[in-house]
């Protein structure tokens, strides 16, 4: 998932990374086809080139040879807001047939069967960021129909379309996930499977989430992961397989 | 000031409480002298509870917590808050739930001394269901539908920074997190530094000020307070610990007798750190990575 999360990024980027998994896939795309991608971190660094892999998206190591350093404020008013955000990632316990993520509760939120972490910065990157990459494993339990809690919005829900909302960003544009790639239908923004990874039946997808999901014409081919992508992720980015 | 007095004169029953710091500059060393001294029915605001926050409610000092993510990063669960959720224990906690934006902007709304702070932000989320406070208004000068969070207005606000001169004027480089808006917001502020340098040091760099020390009620010197948090260009984050919190908080009597051992069995920070270890210290001890300074001569 960090390698086909990787190349969704373009070089020249400016990207919103979130720990874990993204923070990989970023780090990965700049030690490859992205030099130039510019790292904003939510906790205010800005154009960071980490000489460790990050813990945290707070890590000392962020600043250190950063671009600059800005306050939460700035991040979320200036950077989000503002409209200078070209990619944001997003993970969560669950994704809905339109791409809204729940990282909330799973249940209802008075009595929840699993309290969740929350937002943090999820719901300002979902509304602003002018494309967002998810990145989630799926199974049944995570891709239902429509969410518990909506955490962050997608393309459409009980709420309307993201147009009838007025959301400025462009939501969630590509969904990495293990076994395969979804992206919302430009007629309706349902999720549809647009790639599957070498091996996978597209039907068992299918069988994996819980609408009846629509298989696009064209499959986008997916190269499986070089030696060079693997080197990097598991001997240079994260030898102690912190993510991985 | 020492520690023991600043938390004795400034923090009281029933207050609203932040202690900030994103990742960067969290002070420990504050939350443990309050849970040594038994504070009670405190409303505890922060971005990320994190340790700290699950040390503060697991000891009983906290009746209500404002966030807007609660998670142990990079780990998982948060137990200590998780049990007083979910299970009352030691007592109920009673939850007020933001995203990142929505609490940075209550602080800056708090700072500013204005009611409300506007966002674009919670359409199509239904965070303002499960928030009442989280409110709309009609832009005057547009029409468009804004959103709005209320101001925060801490009764006391507790900042480290790297250094601060003897009245309590402070820099911080590195992740500035929402310590300013913390500040400002605060009716009444205690600075936690690393190192009390004299006023010329600050006077030399004035651009790294970010409070100055006429709206600072307290200042202590505290080496190593942030610990397991860190201070850029003096200690690192310690990922151990973080990582070891996990089991160690994930029952009750596990955190009881941590809280014990690290919280109630020593008097001091200093204490604490004699207690860590010098391997410890050593192994996170900052490397040199100076910058050149500037001119500021005209």
């Amino acid at each position: 998932m960090a390698v086909r999360a990787a190349r969704e990024l373009s070089d020249g980027d400016v990207v919103f990374v979130g720990i874990g998994l993204p923070n990989l896939a970023c780090n990965l795309a700049r030690a490859t086809h992205a030099p130039n991608l510019v790292l904003v971190y939510e906790s205010g660094a800005v154009g960071a080139v980490p000489e460790r892999l990050p813990v945290s998206i707070g890590d000392p190591a962020l600043v250190t040879d950063s671009l600059g350093v800005a306050s939460m404020a700035d991040v979320f008013q200036f950077y989000l807001q503002g409209g200078r955000i070209d990619v944001g990632f997003l993970g969560g316990a669950q994704v809905d047939r339109y791409a809204n993520i729940n990282s909330t509760v799973i249940g209802p939120y008075a009595k929840p069967k699993v309290r969740l972490p929350g937002s943090g910065g999820a719901c300002e990157i979902a509304v602003h960021a002018k494309r967002v990459i998810v990145v989630a494993p799926l199974s049944a339990r995570s891709f239902p129909a429509e969410v518990d809690f909506y955490t962050s919005p997608g393309h459409a829900g009980k709420y309307g379309t993201r147009r009838e909302l007025g959301l400025p960003g462009g939501g969630p544009l590509r969904i990495v996930t293990d076994v395969g790639i979804l992206r919302p239908s430009p007629q309706d923004g349902e999720l549809e499977l647009a790639a599957v990874y070498p091996g996978i039946d597209p039907q068992e997808v299918v069988e994996k989430v819980g609408w009846p999901l629509r298989i696009c014409a064209a499959l986008e081919p997916v190269p499986a992961p070089t030696a060079e992508e693997l080197h990097l992720l598991r001997d240079v980015l994260d030898p102690q397989h912190l993510y991985l | 000031m020492d520690m023991r007095e600043a938390v004795n004169r400034f923090v009281r029953d029933g207050d609203t409480v932040v202690i900030e710091g994103f990742t960067h500059l969290i002070c420990f060393a504050a939350a443990h002298e309050i849970i040594r001294q038994q504070r009670r029915d405190l409303t505890l605001a922060r971005l990320t509870p994190d340790l700290i926050y699950d040390q503060l409610i697991a000891a009983g000092c906290a009746k209500k917590l404002i966030f807007s993510w609660a998670g142990n990063p990079g780990v998982g669960s948060l137990h200590g808050m998780r049990r007083a959720v979910e299970s009352a224990q030691p007592g109920p906690l009673e939850l007020e739930e933001y995203s990142h934006f929505g609490l940075v902007a209550r602080l800056s709304a708090g700072a500013a001394k204005l009611p409300f702070w506007p966002l674009r932000d919670y359409r199509g989320s239904d965070l303002p269901l499960a928030n009442p406070l989280i409110r709309t208004i009609e832009c005057p000068y547009t029409g468009e539908q804004l959103a709005t969070v209320p101001a925060l207005n801490p009764d006391v606000a507790i900042v480290h920074a790297q250094r601060a001169d003897s009245s309590g004027t402070a820099q911080i480089w590195g992740l500035y997190g929402v310590q300013k808006e913390a500040a400002f917001a605060a009716s009444r502020v205690i600075v936690v530094v690393e190192e009390i340098v004299p006023e010329a040091v600050i006077r030399a760099d004035p651009n790294r000020t970010i409070i100055p020390g006429f709206i600072v009620d307290a200042v202590v010197c505290e080496p190593w307070g942030a610990h397991p948090s860190y201070a850029q260009g003096y200690y690192d984050r310690d990922n151990d610990f973080y990582v070891a919190w996990d089991a160690i908080s994930r029952d009750a009597k596990g955190l009881e007798a941590w809280l014990n051992e690290w919280v109630y069995g020593v008097g001091s920070r200093a204490e604490y750190i004699d207690k860590l270890g010098e391997d410890v210290v050593a192994r996170l001890s900052a490397k040199p990575r100076v910058c050149e300074g500037v001119n500021y001569g005209f």
